[in-house]
């Protein structure tokens, strides 16, 4: 019995991928309906209609700001970094799950990441766009942002590339490009489908000039298929590799609670498990809906809450670490600063951290918890929150406890730091709504081939 | 194609049931000796490109191309990531920074490796589109009502008329005779 075997013993008492009855047509028809005949709801119309008028907000905070300058927020030296990074970090840690579920989880043939590939996916191009929202604007001239990027400036200055800083401009900028050409890859024959079915002129030409002719030939397929397994291999170590970055704009100074060798592969395993949380916070309304309970079944939502008992497991342990390495170190700078997350001013959000990250989640070891759409629902909240002030934590305690007890300072974030925060967050939801209307949120053609699969095992 | 500009002939259509049935005709067609044809599917057919000809060598078939385009993707665009840093550095604008090397190679090696990552992924993407011939606006076999069902549930193979043994009577008979349901010509509409 093949490890793919869907029912073999130790497999089959789980809830299934897909709830059974389902054949091509029922499941073209199922998903491209919600995009196709669907009319649309009050609730859409009223969730994209809040969520975008808190893009306004998110405008209006931009538009101040380059009116002003940086000093409408909270960042003064000694804090140069705060909110703006707080909020990168954890919208770029967000995107990592999409490309998880879509790369690694193929590599490693799960089944189950067929149904919450799509979405996820586009979580992760959202989530990316409203990270590079911050380091653009941060930067204090935003219309000089492309100084950044290597080009031949009549100043004939370059970037300096021994910089973390500028590996995050690469790092991130290939990051958004190859989750865009993955997310659009995978769209493809969806978007064929769209187009055949359409019975509008303007759908058909919209979509039609998407899909670009795919017509679902064999060679086609054969092609596609070596393209699709060549971006998720590559796709694999590129997200291993941008949270590592990210982690080194901060691992490679040498400011205490930064200078550790252990942020690369914690960086990572948190933003997997602020991505996970992010795609069940997603998924549950999502499914519930747009009566998608067939297809994102119980089975997805156990599993996504199994790998957020275990990343959060391994983002304890980093933390353990931090704290046991500052102790062990007996460097008198990362001990002061152990003991500043702890008793400092900023302790509350160090144990609204622990209590949000590492107590919380471990309610996951129970069954009857990872079952209960309405907990999980809850503890991914709490857990995106957590994995906020963790990067709160990092950024500010330490950048408020240097060196010198002169360098010291407090950080207050203002209302226009509030403002572009829940600003971005109202721009990922309104793409969300409208990514929901205009494009399969479930891969139709991955889950033809799931019920193929699941029509051989029956013969 | 021929210079016939008004309703060419493109091929003969077909229509099957299943997966399963689709293979065993697109060997049935490989083994009556039809060499332009090609099956159409809603989801990738593990085994159905093998089954139309892919390891027989016949033209346009026998490679995939994208593995070694993405290959060549990846080492052009490391190396244009590392002689980047390298020519700014070392050339351009050569700086001393605390007395560390011009050529700092290790602190290269972030923006190598995205670059590399990013240019295997586009030279994997795009070539795949470019050797697919996409994108392709039109194709005759867009005139075929039933060929819609090819993105939803439908299972098709076409013998195309460029095929030397081509001759449309006898191809209409031949798909039938293996089980096609739904046998219709494909012309060229303008």
């Amino acid at each position: 019995m093949s490890e793919r075997d869907i029912n073999s013993p130790e497999i089959s008492r789980l809830p299934r991928v897909i709830e059974p009855g389902h054949s091509y047509a029922t499941v073209t028809d199922k998903i491209s309906s919600i995009v196709l005949t669907r009319p649309v709801s009050f609730g859409w119309l009223a969730g994209f209609s809040i969520s975008f008028a808190i893009v306004m907000v998110l405008l209006g905070s931009i538009a101040w700001l380059i009116i002003k300058g940086v000093g409408i927020w909270g960042i003064n030296i000694p804090i140069g970094w705060g909110f703006a990074i707080v909020n990168f970090v954890w919208w770029i840690g967000i995107g990592h799950a999409g490309t998880l579920i879509s790369a690694i989880l193929f590599l490693l043939n799960q089944q189950w990441r067929t149904s919450i590939n799509r979405f996820a996916e586009a979580m992760t191009l959202f989530a990316v766009a409203c990270a590079a929202v911050f380091p653009g604007i941060h930067v204090g001239r935003p219309w000089m942002a492309f100084y950044m990027f290597p080009y031949p400036s009549t100043m004939g200055v370059w970037p300096q590339f021994r910089s973390p800083l500028i590996w995050d401009v690469f790092a991130v900028s290939t990051y958004g490009t190859v989750s865009a050409l993955f997310w659009f890859v995978g769209l493809i024959p969806d978007l064929a489908t769209l187009r055949d079915r359409a019975t509008n002129k303007p759908a058909q030409i919209i979509y039609g000039m998407l899909a670009m002719g795919w017509r679902g030939s064999a060679r086609h397929w054969h092609r596609y298929q070596s393209a699709y397994l060549l971006l998720a291999g590559l796709a694999t170590p590129l997200v291993l590799s941008v949270h590592s970055v990210i982690s080194f704009d901060f691992s490679v100074g040498i400011v205490p609670g930064w200078h550790t060798t252990i942020f690369p592969p914690y960086f990572v395993a948190g933003a997997i498990y602020s991505g996970f949380a992010m795609v069940l916070t997603i998924a549950i309304p999502l499914r519930k809906a747009y009566g998608l309970e067939d297809f994102i079944t119980m089975r997805h939502l156990e599993n996504m809450a199994r790998v957020m008992l275990a990343t959060g497991l391994i983002v304890a342990y980093g933390y353990f670490m931090e704290f046991f390495l500052a102790r062990y170190s007996g460097n008198k700078f990362d001990m002061y600063l152990v003991d500043q997350r702890l008793h400092g001013p900023y302790s509350g959000y160090y144990f609204a951290l622990i209590l949000c990250n590492i107590i919380t989640p471990q309610l996951l070891w129970f069954q009857k918890v990872r079952a209960n759409v309405a907990a999980l629902f809850v503890m991914s909240l709490v857990i995106n929150l957590g994995m906020w002030l963790e990067r709160f934590v990092i950024v500010v305690i330490s950048l408020t406890r240097d060196f010198v007890p002169g360098a010291w300072g407090r950080y207050q974030a203002t209302f226009w730091d509030y403002s572009t925060f829940i600003g971005t967050m109202g721009l990922f939801v309104s793409l969300l709504f409208l990514f929901v209307r205009g494009l399969p949120a479930i891969s139709i053609a991955e889950m033809r081939e799931l019920v193929a699969h699941k029509s051989e095992e029956h013969e | 194609m021929s210079a016939e500009p008004h309703n060419t002939l493109y091929g003969v259509i077909g229509e099957f049931d299943s997966a399963h049935a689709l293979m065993a005709a697109a060997r049935k067609i490989r083994e009556a000796g039809y060499k332009c044809f090609d099956a159409f599917a809603p989801f990738p057919i593990p085994g159905l490109s093998e089954a139309c000809g892919l390891h027989y060598g016949l033209k346009g078939w026998r490679h995939n191309f994208v593995p070694q385009l993405a290959l060549l993707g990846g080492i052009g665009g490391g190396l244009t990531g590392f002689f980047l840093q390298y020519w700014v550095n070392v050339i351009a604008y050569p700086m001393n920074i605390a007395g560390r090397p011009l050529n700092s190679w290790p602190a290269f090696i972030p923006v190598t490796f995205e670059l590399t990552v990013l240019g295997a992924s586009t030279f994997a993407v795009f070539g795949m589109l470019a050797l697919n011939k996409l994108p392709q606006p039109h194709c005759p076999l867009f005139t075929v009502e039933r060929f819609k069902r090819a993105s939803d549930d439908g299972f098709f193979v076409c013998i195309e008329a460029t095929d030397a043994k081509f001759n449309l009577s006898d191809a209409t008979k031949f798909l039938e005779s293996i089980g096609a349901k739904f046998v219709t010509e494909v012309r060229d509409e303008d």
